[in-house]
Order: structure tokens, then C-alpha cells, then sequence
């Protein structure tokens, strides 16, 4: 071979014309090769079928604000079921003139919810700030205090009940799904069968069995006279359902700690508690965001099964207003109002969770 | 027991040994790591291990800090008994420092975070002064500029030599190294050692499970060769180079010292 020397600097050319620019994308994403551009044809006829129709019956031939009988002469949707039975979507049978209590909960808990998005603001102060806040919002749903008339209950529905499901009930699967997934893979032989026991049990039945016992197997076992409220049972079920499938999720993360992580914890002396929460804690629940996020999406949506035990979530309270001879076949507009607050809810949970993994990439 | 511990503790103190290990055997299921190793290690000594891989030299040094568990003998680091008591090994683990041939730093903290953990938490110094320490021994190993970064910025070499940085933090009275230049592209290799030679003449207790035998003719007291579970041999770096008794030694050296 001969020997060969590089004695100037290569010069750097320009890439042709026909691969960059709008040209070269559409030449490159949407025809290449005949099949592609079938498949490009294929799907604009689709959309030209069905994207005119939908904008015309959603927003031309639309009635916004008009009473039952109007919506039934016209050819559009009726979004005017939204606006005249929102306050009966949104708040259920909460009196109606004391509804502004609810309200003014939600919006502290999304003020909340919002504040502790940033990482900068997780101090003790955001802490007592959530206890207050608990506080407040209990204090405002139950009343009896401070001048406030006592609402029962059962009386709570419509989307402050679906956040307090989903927002108590995943705050509280979470660590709980911690502890199992550290449970699991303990040494001790009794904690790791009780884990063990736990998960595999709560994974293996439906959450609608699970709410079903906890209103109706669950009082059976109760001495005469004692009740416990009806939505705290749910919510329990809730709790315990969440944490068994966060517990594996988080079980898999720690399984990808390699164990040179927990050898050099061991060896500057760190204890078992401190290994776990300074060292692999951290790296594991970075990895599991994907999926603890995932599963706290299906976990949001599945609170609408409270339904099947009589309480009144946002779901529910829409199907009633549905059974209103007034406002009966509307159901695609109502039905959509509520999957845009079920969207709403989970964009912000993956959105976050996309932040929160930028945030916490280091590069290794 | 208790009584014949404080006994033994009396005696290695007198002869000056920090480590002593007394016939400690151990077993991979049923495979026999270790074969009954006695090794008493003095304090500023300086002990280099060769073997071939699987001769039980990374589970031995293990052993001292009770990443492993040993099934027959006894291990007093320090005039501390290694036993099943959680808190001694806490303590014996304070004391023994260890580097590891992938480094394992740990990926989710800052360099000067990764260093001030262990003061911070485990002898509960306030952060300023744990930060401070940090800082010194990041110096100290040639890399004060980089405390800011993530481990996975930085190239083989350094992150090794933030490991070593890390276990002085905990200003151990023993460092172990675990083959700490395996893992390393050649030309880390050498700002590793050069760390690990100004602890040596700073005068730090020091046992390395190594292959580098230029390391090990420079700095050692003495170099110890395993084989199938057993020290085979044992001597001076001059007289272990250059003089070795046992025919495995011979044949261990000749392929390594091509």
C-alpha cells in the first residue's frame, strides 16, 4: 500500500438542491417510491371526505347558546348543552347556591397543581403551603364551619370529585407503589411475601371488583352502626389498585440500577435507608417516568368507573343531563365536552412528564 | 466472643497491622473462592495483588469491606471484627475506602454533589464543609475545574480519578483498589496511576488488585500472587519480579511480561 498523507483541508460542498428545502422534504417524506405516494393520495381523498362535513356540523351549522327545542330543528351540533347544564356537569348535586365552594376548591388545588410544577419551588414552605390548601378545600366541600352549611357527601360530584379521585389517589398510590416495589425485593422473607402477595392479588382482579367490595363486601365486615363514607371507600380502592401496578413499574426501574451503584454506596458507608433514597431512588424513578406516567393516565381515566357504586363523578353527571327528555340525542357534543376535560388532564400529566425527564437528563 | 475480639484488637494494635485476615474461606455456591487466605497488612503498607482472572483477588479485597460475605476465618479491619452486625460494617466501611474497576459514580449527581455525599450524610458534616473537603480532594486528583459537571461528561480517566477523590472524602484510614485501570482507554491510564502514586507517598494504606506491574515495581511493599483460591506467592517487588519461587508465578509472569 502506498502511504498516504491528507495535506490540505478537504473543502465542505453543499448538499444538491432537490434533497433540501420544501421540495426536497415533500419529494422525500411523501413520494417516495409509488407506494408512498398511494399511500399519500389514499389519505388526502380520507381527509377531503371527512374533514368539510365535521367543520361544517362543529362550527358553521353549530347553535352555541339556544334552548332543546331549537337544537332539534337544526343540523349542527348543539354545544348549547354545554353552557345550559354546566353547572349541573361540573358540580352534580351540590346546592346550587353554595356551588361557588367547589369551585373556588378546584381552582386552589390546579393553583397548587401548577405552583409545583417547578422543581425550584419544592421547599417546606410548598408543603404547609398543600396542608393549607387540604385544609381549605375540605373545609369548603364539608362546610359546618365559619359560617359555611354542612354538605353531605353524597352530595359531592361532578369534576371536583373526579380530581379528588384521581389527584389524592395517585399522590397516595405513588410512594405506597414505592414502598411495595422496595418490599419485593427485600431480603427479608416476610416483607418480600407479603409484596409479593399484595401486588399479585390487587393485579389480578378488576378495579370493578375492587369497588365493588369496597361498597358492598367491604361494609358487610363492619360492626353494626359503623359506615364509612362511601367516597373515601372508593378512593381507597383506588389507592390500592394504583400502587400494585406503580409498584412494578417501579420494580423494573430498580432492576436497571446495575449493582455497581449499590456496591459503591455500601463502600463510603451509606445505610439501607440512605442507599435507597439518595442513590438508587433517584435513578430509578427517573427511568420509570415513561411508564409511572403512564400509568397514572390510565389511572386518571379509571376513576370514571366509580359510576358502577352510585357515585356522581363528571362522566355520570353528563349522562344525566343526557336523560333529560329536553336535551336528549345530544349526547356527541356532551360526550365531547367531557373527553376535552379527560384530554385536558392527561396532556398536562405527559406534558409534565416529558419536562420533568429534560429536566433530570445528565448524560449518563 | 466479645471478649477474645477486644484480645485480638490489643494485639494487632500493638504490631501495628490494620488489617488481619485469618483463614477466610468462601464459596460461590459450590464453587471454592477462596481457599484459606491469611494476610496481615500493616498500617502504611502498600500491597499490589496479580492473578489470573477467577483467582478469588477482586472477592478477597472485597471481602475487607463486606461487599462480600466470608463463610469460614476471621476479618478484623481496624480492630473491628467483620461479622453479621450491620452497624460495624457501617463503620469498618467508613473507614476502608474502595475503587472499582467501572467506577460507579453515581450518574444522577454533580461531581462535588457525587464527593460530599458521604461526609454529608454519613459523618453528618454541615454542607459548607463538606463541599469544602470535596473541593480539596478534587484538587488533589487534578480536576477542581470539572466539580460542576455530571459524571457522564467526563472521560474514563477522569471519572476514575473522582472516585478516588470520592473515597478520600470519607478520609479513610485503607484504600482498595479494584483492578482500577481495567476499564480505561491506554492513554488514561497513566493519569490514573500518577494519582494513585501521590497517596502512595503521602503514606496511605493501600491494597490494589492490579495488573499494572510498573505500578507495582515503583510503589508496592509487597506484591502477592493468587491462584485457584490460594496467595501462592508473596515477596518483595524486586525479589517477586525477579526472582519468583513457584512454577504458576513463573508461568503467570511470562505471559503477562511479554
Amino acid at each position: 500500500m502506498e502511504a498516504y498523507v491528507q495535506e490540505k483541508p478537504v473543502e465542505a460542498l453543499k448538499p444538491p438542491v432537490t434533497s433540501v428545502g420544501v421540495i426536497g422534504w415533500i419529494r422525500y417524506n411523501l413520494f417516495k417510491g409509488w407506494f408512498n405516494s398511494l399511500l399519500t393520495i389514499i389519505t388526502i381523498y380520507c381527509l377531503w371526505v371527512i374533514v368539510p362535513p365535521l367543520i361544517r356540523w362543529a362550527f358553521i351549522d353549530s347553535l352555541w347558546v339556544s334552548t332543546g327545542a331549537e337544537c332539534q330543528q337544526a343540523n349542527g351540533a348543539c354545544w348549547s348543552i354545554i353552557p345550559a347544564n354546566i353547572r349541573f356537569i361540573i358540580f352534580g348535586f351540590f346546592p346550587y347556591d353554595q356551588q361557588w365552594r367547589p369551585l373556588v376548591a378546584m381552582v386552589l388545588l390546579i393553583g397548587l397543581l401548577f405552583y409545583s410544577r417547578n422543581r425550584n419551588h419544592w421547599k417546606k414552605s410548598l408543603l404547609y403551603a398543600w396542608l393549607i390548601g387540604l385544609f381549605v378545600m375540605g373545609l369548603l366541600m364539608k362546610g359546618g364551619l365559619f359560617g359555611l352549611s354542612p354538605v353531605e357527601s353524597t352530595k359531592w360530584g361532578g369534576l371536583p370529585l373526579t380530581l379528588m379521585l384521581s389527584v389524592f389517589g395517585l399522590t397516595a398510590a405513588y410512594p405506597l407503589g414505592v414502598v411495595m416495589a422496595l418490599g419485593r425485593r427485600s431480603k427479608m422473607q416476610a416483607v418480600k411475601t407479603l409484596c409479593i402477595l399484595y401486588i399479585e392479588l390487587i393485579r389480578g382482579v378488576p378495579l370493578i371488583s375492587l369497588l365493588f367490595m369496597s361498597s358492598v363486601v367491604f361494609p358487610l365486615f363492619l360492626p353494626e352502626g359503623v359506615t364509612i363514607n362511601n367516597i373515601l371507600r372508593a378512593q381507597v380502592a383506588i389507592i390500592l389498585f394504583t400502587a400494585a401496578y406503580i409498584a412494578e413499574v417501579v420494580r423494573g426501574g430498580l432492576q436497571a440500577i446495575p449493582r455497581g451503584q449499590y456496591e459503591a454506596a455500601d463502600s463510603i458507608g451509606l445505610s439501607y435507608y440512605l442507599t435507597m433514597r439518595l442513590v438508587i431512588l433517584p435513578q430509578a424513578l427517573k427511568i420509570v417516568i415513561p411508564p409511572s406516567v403512564q400509568q397514572l393516565i390510565s389511572a386518571f381515566k379509571d376513576t370514571s368507573l366509580v359510576v358502577i357504586i352510585a357515585l356522581f363523578d363528571v362522566l355520570r353527571t353528563t349522562q344525566t343531563v343526557l336523560s333529560n327528555p329536553k336535551w336528549m340525542g345530544f349526547s356527541a357534543e356532551a360526550y365531547i365536552f367531557v373527553a376535552l376535560i379527560y384530554f385536558l388532564c392527561c396532556f398536562f400529566m405527559s406534558n409534565y412528564s416529558r419536562r420533568l425527564e429534560r429536566e433530570l437528563e445528565t448524560g449518563l | 466472643m466479645g471478649t477474645k475480639t477486644s484480645e485480638k484488637t490489643d494485639n494487632s494494635l500493638a504490631n501495628d497491622a490494620i488489617i488481619e485476615i485469618i483463614e477466610i474461606h468462601k464459596w460461590f455456591g459450590d464453587f471454592h473462592v477462596l481457599q484459606g487466605i491469611d494476610l496481615t497488612v500493616r498500617k502504611k503498607e502498600r500491597i499490589v495483588i496479580c492473578g489470573p482472572s477467577g483467582s478469588g483477588k477482586s472477592t478477597l479485597i472485597r471481602c475487607i469491606n463486606r461487599l462480600e460475605e466470608h463463610q469460614r476465618g476471621r476479618i478484623i479491619v481496624d480492630g473491628i471484627e467483620l461479622t453479621d452486625n450491620i452497624k460495624n460494617i457501617e463503620k469498618v466501611r467508613t473507614e476502608v475506602g474502595m475503587v472499582f474497576q467501572h467506577f460507579n459514580l453515581f450518574p444522577h449527581l454533580t461531581i462535588v454533589e457525587n464527593l460530599s455525599l458521604g461526609p454529608l450524610w454519613v459523618r453528618k458534616v454541615p454542607k459548607a464543609e463538606a463541599e469544602e473537603t470535596a473541593m480539596f480532594y478534587l484538587d488533589k486528583v487534578h480536576i477542581a475545574e470539572q466539580a460542576q459537571k455530571y459524571p457522564g461528561q467526563l472521560s474514563g480517566g477522569q471519572q476514575q480519578r473522582v472516585a478516588i477523590a470520592r473515597s478520600l472524602c470519607m478520609n479513610p484510614k485503607v484504600m482498595l483498589f479494584d483492578e482500577p485501570t481495567s476499564a480505561l482507554d491506554p492513554e488514561m491510564i497513566k493519569e490514573v496511576l500518577d494519582v494513585m502514586i501521590e497517596l502512595a507517598q503521602e503514606g496511605m494504606t493501600m491494597i490494589v488488585v492490579s495488573h499494572e506491574m510498573g505500578f507495582a515495581k515503583s510503589v508496592a511493599h509487597r506484591v502477592l500472587f493468587m491462584d485457584f483460591g490460594k496467595i501462592v506467592e508473596g515477596n518483595t517487588p524486586r525479589e517477586f519480579f525477579e526472582n519468583p519461587q513457584n512454577d504458576r508465578t513463573k508461568l503467570f509472569l511470562s505471559q503477562i511480561l511479554h
